[in-house]
């Protein structure tokens, strides 16, 4: 055993190892992208980035048919994508144990909604466990195979953001021998028939019950014996929160949030004089123990749905106060995330913002687009969206008898996670939308993960490298082009006919992400002397520029620290000042 | 002992996470409780970024509250004045003075702000104030700012510097050990 300190994700890694897990499958997605990174790196398992969340899920289940521990791993908007395999292998049940990790997100860091994830338990009937800090989350692992195979059924091991980024202190364990199980064979409980599923219903609730029977004296779900004024049930990092606020306070830390022990909910309560539950989100817990028609004094009505619980806020609301401290100073201007120095997408939304262009976005770097100075998406709602909505769009546009062509912006990986289905479909149902692929080779937003279209599997062995040119002509894209996503005069004379001619339009840009490939390119400077002040290098949008006022003028300065040479600057000044060094 | 509290605030990009690992290394290497707690994603896209590091005998929150950080280092000014108020009667301050433009000044909507320092030292009243960017530069990396105010803050962490020494070597990839341990000490010597 040795001491290690690990985010929450790296130890689910470990905790994977430990518990003998041999598949690993993930879309990459922010709070859970790490723990395949980690388990990328291991030989003997398999670990791959799938093409999106439902075949990861989809590639566990496989694995554990074959006869192995599996797990898929996702954020929790991924969870909706793998809903539909979800519903039904909560039927099936499992061969060899099967864990879905979710991560959530509450606070929105990286993310468009702030759904819970424990909902899914409830709709699967499957159980949902919660680590309360990496070394539980390590632990947890094996404790959900092992419920996975002991009640045959997948489990959910849910994150949120602190749980899965927060770094404390792991205990590692030498890892177990697991004997792999023979291939499934068994028509009526893995074909889901109507037949079958009827049959496999009755199981699934029979199931439930006993989960319930078991939760009652699982060593999940503790009592840490204290004053009993105030009660407080808890789960994941709210259990850390509290006991902060509350070090003496009695408290029943719930590891697994379903299905709940009633008779031990029960006996605590009535143990103590008041009851408050305390969770993320939403009142998940709280809703089921009122259902069982216990008081809870404290739940939702004190501690916020929205956004991140602390120690402090859980203070404030049951005392009525917490500590004084000082205001944060005023007036301080903001620094919103942007688009790094050498950024492929710059020049493309340069050109969208000049043209006024109805951009529907989609999910990764480039929804920063949305941001000033180029204020270029005006729709954004999950991963593959762009183009299905642009189609839409366009559709409706026409029936107005409005004459605009929309364009849909999506990257590589998320083009192929899900932009594909909406682009056959809109060239199957005669869309008029240019769709733009901003292809910098990665799957940027979550720092740099490979993909089908990047030529390489999550541990850098070479693949067959999906050419997506060819790939929307085989769709039956007729107009598709590519350009480099430097070249602003080609960007807008290419969009410009794109835009003028009917129907769907693919335009590809090419550049590399300058993170993940660390692009160092010269800077750029420049020449104060003929630099008139005119701002145009501005509209690009770069940190690395800024205006130096002298008088009734100025002119612009280059950190030459941050710039990474891209030229789309200089390509926008009107005295050819700027210059590369 | 209490716990101790640090936040290290900055820039997306500037190593602020790697800081804070080595912090936090050090401290099991000590022997004690630590919980560090960062973010990842879409705010680490040169946006501002805040890590935090509590070390004790035992700790339960990852997050540090409003009034109670010991420390706060800050890799950039704007940044460092943005968590001021977390700060502890008596709290330490190490920052970088070298400023970094936010998307708002670049594009000429908006000032950077002229007296942050000053807003720095009426909001703290132990500062250690210096140009991190210069130094690293001087030292042959720009990137290792992020060693060279671990240096300097060397002195206001409750560690012993032999394991903070430890915890670099465990941190930094080999190649680039000898450069990040010259920022490291030529931080340390802008603390005396």
């Amino acid at each position: 055993m040795s001491k290690a300190i690990l985010s929450g994700n790296e130890a689910i890694a470990r905790g994977f190892l430990e518990a003998g897990g041999k598949i690993a499958a993930a879309y990459p997605g922010t709070p859970s992208t790490e723990v395949l990174e980690v388990l990328s790196k291991e030989k003997g398992i398999h670990a791959e980035w799938s093409t999106n969340e439902k075949v990861a899920l989809e590639v566990a289940i496989g694995g554990s048919l074959s006869g192995v521990r599996s797990m898929a791993c996702m954020k929790h908007v991924g969870v909706n994508v793998a809903s539909d395999p979800l519903m039904t292998v909560a039927y099936t049940g499992v061969n060899a144990g099967l864990v879905l990790m979710a991560a959530d997100d509450p606070g929105m860091f990286s993310s468009q909604n702030e759904q819970d994830t424990r909902h899914y338990a409830r709709m699967a009937k499957i159980p949902c466990i919660e680590p309360s800090d990496s070394n539980e989350a390590r632990a947890y692992v094996r404790a959900a195979f092992e419920l996975s195979e002991t009640f045959d059924t997948p489990v959910i091991l849910r994150t949120t953001t602190r749980i899965s980024h927060c770094k404390t202190v792991v205990e590692t364990e030498a890892p177990v021998t697991i004997k792999d199980r023979d291939l499934a064979r068994d028509v009526p409980k893995y074909v889901m028939l109507p037949a079958n599923a009827k049959k496999r219903h009755l199981i699934v609730e029979d199931r439930l019950a006993k989960l319930r029977e078991w939760a009652e004296t699982a060593p999940l779900n503790e009592v840490i014996e204290g004053d009993p004024e105030i009660g407080f049930i808890v789960n994941g990092i709210s259990y850390q929160y509290v006991r902060e606020a509350f070090p003496h306070a009695k408290v029943l830390k719930l590891g697994m949030t379903y299905p709940l022990p009633e008779k031990k909910i029960r006996a605590f309560a009535a143990a103590v004089r008041k009851l408050a539950v305390v969770e993320e989100l939403d009142g998940f817990i709280e809703e089921q123990i009122k259902a069982m028609n216990i008081i809870v004094h404290l739940g939702k009505t004190a501690f916020p749905s929205c956004g991140e619980l602390s120690s402090r806020t859980i203070r404030e609301a049951v005392m009525g106060s917490a500590p004084a401290c000082k205001l944060p100073v005023g007036g301080l201007i903001m620094r919103p995330p942007t688009f790094c120095p050498g950024c492929s997408h710059r020049g493309l939304y340069t050109i969208i913002a000049k043209l006024k262009l109805y951009v529907s976005g989609d999910i990764g770097c480039y929804t920063l687009g949305a941001l000033p100075p180029f204020s270029s998406m005006h729709t954004c709602i999950c991963m593959g969206a762009s183009i299905s909505a642009a189609h839409g769009i366009s559709r409706g546009l026409a029936l107005r008898g409005v004459h605009q062509k929309p364009v849909a912006v999506i990257g590589d990986s998320t083009f192929l996670h899900s932009g594909i289905t909406g682009l056959i479909d809109m060239i199957y149902n005669g869309g008029d939308a240019l769709v733009v692929i901003m292809n910098n080779d990665t799957t940027g937003m979550t720092g740099g993960q490979e993909h089908a279209g990047t030529g390489r599997t999550a541990q850098g062995a070479e693949s067959p490298k999906l050419n997506i040119e060819k790939l929307c002509q085989a769709i039956g894209a007729s107009r598709v082009r590519e350009i480099d996503a430097y070249d602003l005069k080609g960007l807008e004379k290419t969009m410009k006919e794109e835009l003028a001619t009917p129907g769907p339009s693919v335009l590809i840009s090419n550049q590399p992400c300058v993170l993940r490939y660390k692009v160092s390119k010269k800077p750029f400077h420049v020449i104060k002397e003929t630099c008139v002040g005119c701002k145009a290098c501005l509209k690009a949008g770069c940190i690395a520029l800024s205006f130096v006022p002298e008088g009734k003028k100025g002119h612009v300065e280059v950190d030459t620290l941050l710039c990474n040479g891209c030229s789309v600057c200089s390509q926008l000044c009107t005295t050819k000042s700027m210059v590369s060094t | 002992m209490n716990v101790f509290n640090i936040l290290i605030a900055g820039v997306g990009g500037q190593g602020v996470l790697l800081t804070s690992k080595i912090i936090a290394e050090a401290a099991l290497l000590q022997g004690l409780d630590v919980k560090q707690s960062e973010v990842h994603g879409m705010a680490q896209r040169g946006g501002s970024v805040l890590s935090q590091v509590r070390i004790g005998e035992k700790v339960f929150s990852p997050i540090v509250s409003e009034g109670e950080a010991d420390l706060l280092i800050g890799f950039e000014p704007l940044e460092t004045a943005r968590y001021l108020h977390f700060l502890r009667e008596g709290g330490a301050v190490v920052y970088n003075t070298r400023p970094i433009g936010t998307i708002g000044v670049s594009i000429g909507k908006e000032t950077y702000p002229q007296d942050i320092h000053e807003t720095i030292t009426k909001n703290a009243p132990r500062v250690l104030a210096f140009d991190a960017t210069n130094v690293a530069v001087e030292v042959g990396e720009k990137r290792a700012v992020n060693l060279v105010l671990l240096g300097a803050a060397l002195r206001s962490l409750p560690l012993d510097p032999s394991v903070v020494d430890n915890a670099i070597t465990n941190s930094v990839p080999k190649k680039l050990l000898e450069l990040n341990r010259k920022a490291f000490l030529a931080g340390k010597s802008q603390a005396n």
